[in-house]
């Protein structure tokens, strides 16, 4: 690593450590992602490639079991891209502590991943991204060899929800979810927005539900005095 | 599904998620952003995941329904909450989920 300097060297290594036990569940995360890959038609290359290149679990999760369901190829990137458009506050919120050019602060901006961006802040509205980059880093190796294992060895497992394979995606976000609401404030705002996830699901598009709970977040505008 | 189809696929889910990851960044690098921003950005993260939580773990399709899943991930929830790690919480998820519909 002699491309980062001396004093980014802890963080890249705390980054690697934290991203750990995230890589290891994100193993079998993408394990589960290459079994229904198979099941809904695609070849073991055309999986393990999208795991390589999207780096995305849940709109890789959302795109795969539309097109499992039967549906088209646009209902399929649009889920893709309602999911990932959480993604987008989060590099808002990153942005201010990336520097270098707009090139640059892309690229960058592309190793966002849940975990890694919920652990890389510090608290006060900044982010560590060096710590980023290592726990997303670590979390690659393992979303990409995970994905290998599924779509090679799918077949050896058997049926992924006899197995409870499903359950792994859920409990991923739950623990990050509950290191959040560590601050009492999170709460009744978290509460409201799986209020209004859970009372689109019946009427709205794949992606929308998750999306649409994002406006709970807009409580913070109520808070005075500081931060 | 052809695998012309399989690919554009993959292309397009490549290219959407890399520009929305590429646009807080590029449009706001390097600016001091002000406080109510800051406060409703914070709040994000928890809200966006406890969404996606509820959705994966109840939702099927666009049915909301108690199933054997729902009833791992409270338990692995549990197991958490008093300090577990996140690989015994999915260890837990799916045992308890497999068992279940085992029965």
């Amino acid at each position: 690593m002699s491309t980062i300097a001396a004093t980014s060297r802890p963080s890249w290594r705390a980054g690697l450590r934290a991203g750990l036990p995230y890589a290891l569940a994100g193993f079998l995360l993408s394990l589960s992602f290459g079994v229904l890959a198979r099941e809904a038609g695609l070849s073991a290359v055309a999986a393990i490639a999208m795991s390589a290149i999207v780096f995305a679990g849940s709109a890789q999760f959302a795109a795969i079991s539309i097109i499992a369901a039967g549906g088209g190829l646009g209902a399929a990137v649009a889920a893709a891209a309602l999911m990932n458009s959480r993604f987008l506050p989060m590099g808002i919120a990153l942005a201010p502590s990336l520097p270098g050019g707009a090139l640059k602060r892309a690229a960058q901006g592309q190793t966002v991943v849940d975990a890694s961006w919920a652990m890389a802040a510090r608290g006060d509205g900044t982010y560590d991204r060096w710590f980023l980059f290592g726990a997303s880093a670590i979390q690659y190796v393992t979303w990409v060899g995970g994905t290998v294992a599924g779509a090679l060895g799918g077949d050896l497992l058997g049926d992924p929800q006899r197995l409870g394979l499903d359950a792994i995606f859920p409990t991923f976000f739950l623990a990050l979810l509950l290191g959040e609401l560590r601050d009492r404030r999170a709460r009744p705002v978290a509460a409201l927005g799986a209020l209004i996830a859970l009372a689109l699901v019946p009427v709205a598009p794949p992606g929308v539900p998750v999306l649409a709970a994002s406006v709970a977040a807009l409580a913070g505008l109520r808070r005075t005095g500081s931060t | 599904m052809t695998s012309a189809a399989t690919w554009a696929l993959i292309g397009a889910c490549a290219a959407v998620t890399a520009a929305i990851k590429a646009a807080g960044p590029v449009a706001l690098g390097g600016r001091d952003l002000p406080g109510w921003f800051t406060r409703v950005i914070a709040l994000m993260a928890p809200t966006l995941l406890a969404a996606l939580v509820c959705v994966s773990a109840l939702a099927h399709g666009d049915r909301l329904a108690v199933g054997s899943d729902t009833a791992g991930v409270a338990i692995a929830g549990v197991v958490l909450w008093r300090g577990g790690s996140v690989v015994a919480g999915v260890a837990v998820a799916v045992a308890v989920t497999a068992a279940l519909r085992a029965l």
